[in-house]
């Protein structure tokens, strides 16, 4: 099963928020196994575009299933055997148990329920992370004062990962609803707006000088030039953020007790429920792949010259 | 339609009468931290409505600068620049760009590039769709009109910033080396174009480059800076009739004034390479440089 990879490349988005984040740094390590080394290095930012669009080769298709139908044996083999060699299977259930779990998941409500909650607080901490951080990143890189005032301190803060914020969280917030959100919005507000700054730096000037020409004024020069000129970056610092903002909320969910689905999963834990943490796990995974397929959706549409660059034509 | 693409600054059938660019005594100096750089000194120029006129001189004589004084970039350190008259505030429509650097918005097709001014100005959709590609009709490129910048080639590129440039008829077009990326037979058609577009326009142009028969073949005057800080070396006006079409270039009128533009040019690149030779070494070149370094100079 492709949880664990899943999760795994949460993790790496995350130290994409402690580096400063470049475009391509944060999530291209993680790879999972049936990637060959090569295709690896080609994909930067978005391993699973690279991995969905071209579609791998028969051998690179054989192995990638080989292995995957492995690791479900050897889980398989573990549970039921009760493996007990340092790494105790004692009480993980075995895959089929699982794959039930998951059938019968929206007959769940408990389940369903904690889904949604923690739907709506990615879309609120994301959404609202993204509404400030593209904003501010692109009048940080156009006004050096707005840059010196907000710099500092956004290099003070940013080295603090958003779980580490959870007390404080609690005690600024009025509600742990609001306080869960406000981490959220943390962990992917920071790898949204350096990467727009990274945008803005990289922005070539003399498209700037030539829309000045063109008797661009200062708010069409944002609109027509900075905004669409950074708009790469901005998707980048979107997908990473979203990874972080997973990483963040589940983290929050399962400290603070206050349901979505890193509660459940918690939960599930305390309750003896065992299959439901690999439900959930699972859940955890699945959303997150939707979460960054859907950003990356809306970046093929609203960037539609970056789409088929490769085709040359003309003389 | 009352957006009229490609309208010159002419009175119907008259000649031109706005677009004059006039620099007096401009100075310019950069300072950058401990150093200061005098980039020009005492430069005067004039283009008249109408007129295209070239600046021409070694590398880093400040042949850029003065063009960016001219857009509105850069403030000169002391001097008056005006564009009819009037001092020059800073970059506007009035006066339209082509760069050396490709620049047109990669994030933009073809025929929203050609768009760009009309969109700033706040015409509306159709009418600015119907002008850009009456324009990119005019100049061949309305098959591409859908085109991303990064599917054509260079000379096409420059062939659409130029347009963008014209398409809200600017009182002046400055190009800065638009062609220099270019190789020798596009940039020859690339020529041919402005010629003919600059001819129908009668629109004053100010051109900066560094490739002496391009300047003699689409000037009427031409400016030689000297090595920097950049100052008037001589003013030429060139007396070849118009229409000019390539097989001039073998002419004996032009064949003497390329002698005597690249003679001029040689002499500063020589001051700008910083060479002292002793006279009479460099007799054969019918040149007064002075350097070191014969052989590395030829
Ligand atoms: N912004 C700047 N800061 C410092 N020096 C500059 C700047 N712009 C140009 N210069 C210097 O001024 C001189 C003229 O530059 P430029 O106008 O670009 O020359 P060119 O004739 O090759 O176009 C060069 O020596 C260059 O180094
Ligand atoms: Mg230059």
């Amino acid at each position: 099963m492709s949880t664990a990879t899943v999760l795994k490349l949460h993790g790496a988005a995350g130290t994409g928020q402690a580096a400063p984040a470049r475009e391509g740094a944060a999530p291209a390590a993680p790879l999972p196994g049936p990637l060959p080394a090569s295709r690896a290095a080609e994909a930067p930012a978005r391993p699973w575009a690279a991995l969905l669009a071209r579609g791998p080769s028969g051998r690179a298709m054989a192995l990638g299933v080989l292995s995957i139908a492995a690791f479900l044996v050897a889980w398989h083999l573990a549970s039921t055997y009760r493996l007990d060699a340092f790494i105790r299977f004692i009480n993980v259930p075995g895959p089929l148990v699982v794959l039930d779990r998951l059938a019968h998941a929206l007959d769940n409500p408990s389940f369903v329920q904690n889904v949604l909650i923690s739907l709506r607080r990615i879309m609120l901490g994301f959404c609202l992370a993204a509404l400030v951080g593209v904003p501010l990143g692109l009048v940080m890189g156009r006004f050096r004062v707005v840059r010196e005032c907000v710099f500092p301190l956004s290099e003070a803060l940013r080295p603090i990962p958003a779980i580490a914020w959870v007390p404080m969280s609690i005690m600024l917030w009025p509600t742990t609803e609001a306080s869960i959100v406000f981490i959220t919005f943390l962990g992917s507000f920071f790898p949204i707006l350096v990467n727009t700054l990274h945008g803005m730096h990289a922005l070539d000037g003399v498209l700037v000088r030539a829309a000045r020409c063109l008797g661009a004024s200062e708010r069409q020069l944002f609109l027509e030039v900075y905004l669409p000129g950074t708009l790469p970056q901005i998707f980048t610092g979107l997908t990473v953020g979203m990874g972080v903002a997973w990483v963040s909320l589940i983290a929050a969910e399962m400290i603070s007790g206050q349901f979505g689905i890193g509660y459940f999963t918690w939960e599930a834990y305390s309750l003896i429920q065992y299959a439901d943490i690999v439900l959930g796990m699972v859940c955890i995974g699945v959303l997150g792949l939707l979460s960054s397929a859907v950003i990356r959706m809306i970046g093929g549409l609203v960037m539609p010259w970056a789409r088929g660059s490769a085709v040359q034509e003309g003389r | 339609m009352s957006v009229a693409p490609l309208a010159g600054p002419v009175a119907a059938g008259g000649e031109p009468t706005r677009g004059h660019v006039a620099l007096r005594d401009v100075h310019l100096r950069f300072e950058s931290g401990r150093q200061s750089i005098d980039a020009v000194q005492g430069f005067d120029l004039e283009v008249r409505p109408g007129e295209f006129v070239s600046l021409i001189g070694p590398s880093g004589c400040g042949k850029s600068t003065l063009l960016n004084v001219v857009a509105g970039f850069i403030a000169p350190t002391a001097g008056a620049a005006l564009v009819d008259g009037e001092p020059i505030r800073g970059p506007g429509a009035d006066r339209g760009m082509v760069f050396q650097q490709y620049s047109l918005f990669p994030w933009k097709t073809v025929r929203q590039n050609v768009e760009f001014g009309f969109k700033m100005k706040g015409v509306g959709r159709a009418r600015r769709e119907e002008a850009a590609r009456t324009l990119l009709g005019i100049a061949g490129l309305l098959a591409f009109e859908n085109h991303y910048p990064d599917q054509l080639s260079g000379g096409m590129r420059q062939r659409v910033g130029i347009v963008r440039a014209l398409a809200t008829s600017p009182r002046v077009l400055l190009l800065d080396e638009p062609f220099g990326a270019l190789d020798a037979q596009t940039r020859a058609v690339m020529q041919q174009i402005l010629t003919n577009m600059w001819q129908k326009l009668r629109i004053s142009v100010l051109f900066v480059t560094h490739d002496i028969e391009e300047a003699i073949f689409l000037s009427d005057r031409i400016y030689v800076m000297t090595a920097r800080p950049g100052r008037l070396k001589m003013m030429l006006p060139v007396p070849l009739p118009r229409p000019r079409d390539p097989a001039m270039t073998s002419s004996p009128q032009f064949m003497a004034l390329r002698r005597t533009v690249s003679d001029l040019i040689r002499e500063e690149s020589l001051k700008a390479m910083g060479m002292e030779l002793g006279d009479g070494l460099l007799d054969g070149l019918s040149i007064d440089a002075r350097g070191k370094d014969l052989a590395a100079m030829l």
